[in-house]
């Protein structure tokens, strides 16, 4: 019986203009019943607003879902506003549309997974609860 | 301790974010965080809101930060969200509502879920509202969940609390009836463009016609959260309300009252500790076994357990 809880916190965040955020939804549900913290923003967020909700949050997960297919877009801008910001120690995931052509590029800004359409939403928790530096 | 409480009195956003996980988390180092700061703190004007789930309260918040903004006061803002009491996760969704002010440089934004939910122990609101007022924020803004009897802890850390009722929701005068009146400072009638907003209006201040002579009527406010209208007026009726505070004396009153709630939650907390670190799991089974065989009562199992902590 301990009194001291230290719990994940997670950002979920969805940058860009793409409105559909059924996966996101999924996703931030699924790691509440697996005893997250989530933080939901919303849809339509710019770089500059989910950094800055990584830093405010003190999260220790930030996962990015999108499917407008502008994920080597923005996603380099997500990794330098955190930079930018001091927040250096997260760990990173994405999902949505992203074909795997793109991984490379992905991994090489330090995104530790990605979650193709078809995932198993338990593989998800079980990612965050054995990569997360706590 | 690490650089933090001087990077955090230096300003960083950072070191303030870092130290409210560690105070929220109630370890030993978040209380030694909370003993270097707490003299920092005092100087925030401390504003709850509360009112039923979807009556508005995010939006408002959100819009009364900016008004305040707009007046280049600085605020920081806690929003609380429930915690599943089973797995203790919990989706927070507040920030949703505030993205007016989301890099605003001059206002701080942090979710907090309940987490009290699970052995009863209080949540460290109390104390993650002294760090932020440590901060430096002109006001600190308290979300309240939106049910239950969180209110009426708001109101004992919170200076001035808002209630926010909305037209067309006949029930609200029944729970006004039941008492939760008596710890609004302001209401508002949030959504008033909707139709019936002067009709709920006028109920509230028949409401409020009955309170006792010579006692403080809470003014009401109409705002429209989602345009920004009203908030002007609510901003002034919050000011006003301090300044009724200043000079009944009623703020020396809270700052007592806050103090005493506070340390009397932490002492029982740590008696709590105590009992738990001077007890075997399997000695509380066998404990609730019996209670449950109802071969013991509740209170002498606790008599029992306590003896512990306290010889």
């Amino acid at each position: 019986m301990s009194t001291a809880t230290a719990q994940i916190r997670v950002l979920i965040a969805k940058p860009g203009l793409d409105g559909h955020d059924r996966g996101a939804k999924v996703v931030a549900r699924a790691l509440r019943d697996g005893g997250c913290e989530v933080i939901y923003t919303g849809i339509r967020q710019t770089p500059e607003m989910i950094a800055e909700a990584a830093l405010q949050e003190d999260v220790d997960v930030v996962g990015l879902s999108i499917l407008s297919g502008a994920h080597l877009e923005l996603f380099p801008r997500v990794v330098d506003e955190l930079k930018k910001r001091g927040v250096d120690d997260v760990l990173l995931f994405c999902g949505g549309i992203i074909p795997e052509e793109d991984t490379k590029a992905l991994e090489g800004l330090g995104f530790k997974a990605i979650f193709r359409p078809g995932t198993n939403t338990q593989d998800i928790v079980k990612f965050v609860y054995e990569n997360v530096k706590k | 301790m690490d650089d933090l409480v001087e990077r955090f009195l230096a300003g960083e956003r950072r070191a303030l974010a870092r130290v409210i996980s560690r105070v929220e988390n109630g370890t030993t180092e978040g209380r030694d965080y909370v003993r270097a700061l707490f003299p920092h703190s005092g100087k925030a004007h401390i504003v709850g809101i509360t009112g039923g789930a979807g009556s508005g309260k995010s939006t408002l918040t959100g819009a009364l930060a900016s008004e305040y903004r707009r007046r280049e006061k600085t605020v920081g803002i806690v929003a609380v969200d429930p915690s599943s009491p089973f797995t203790r996760g919990a989706i927070l969704g507040d920030r949703i509502r505030m993205q007016d002010v989301a890099l605003d440089p001059g206002v701080y934004m942090r979710s907090m879920a309940g987490r009290g939910a699970l052995g009863g122990l209080a949540p460290s609101i109390a104390d993650v509202v002294a760090v932020m007022d440590a901060f430096g924020f002109d006001y600190v803004l308290i979300e309240t969940i939106g049910a239950g009897q969180d209110e009426v802890e708001i109101a004992g850390t919170a200076m001035t609390t808002i209630l926010v009722n909305n037209p067309g929701t006949g029930d609200d005068i029944q729970a006004l009836k039941a008492g939760i009146i008596e710890i609004a400072d302001v209401l508002v009638v949030n959504k008033a463009d909707h139709p019936g907003a002067d009709v709920l209006v006028s109920q509230l201040q028949a409401l409020l016609a009955l309170s006792p002579a010579g006692q403080r009527r809470p003014p009401i406010v109409k705002t429209t959260a989602t345009k920004g209208e009203g908030l002007e007026k609510l901003v002034d009726a919050i000011a006003d309300h301090y300044r009724f505070l200043e000079e009944s004396g009623g703020l020396e009153a809270h700052r007592k009252s806050v103090a005493r709630h506070q340390m009397l939650d932490i002492t029982r907390q740590i008696v709590l500790e105590r009992i738990q670190r001077a007890t075997s799991e399997d000695e509380i089974a066998r404990l609730v076994a019996q209670v449950a065989a109802r071969e013991m009562d509740p209170h002498s199992a606790a008599e029992l357990l306590a003896a512990h902590a306290l010889p």
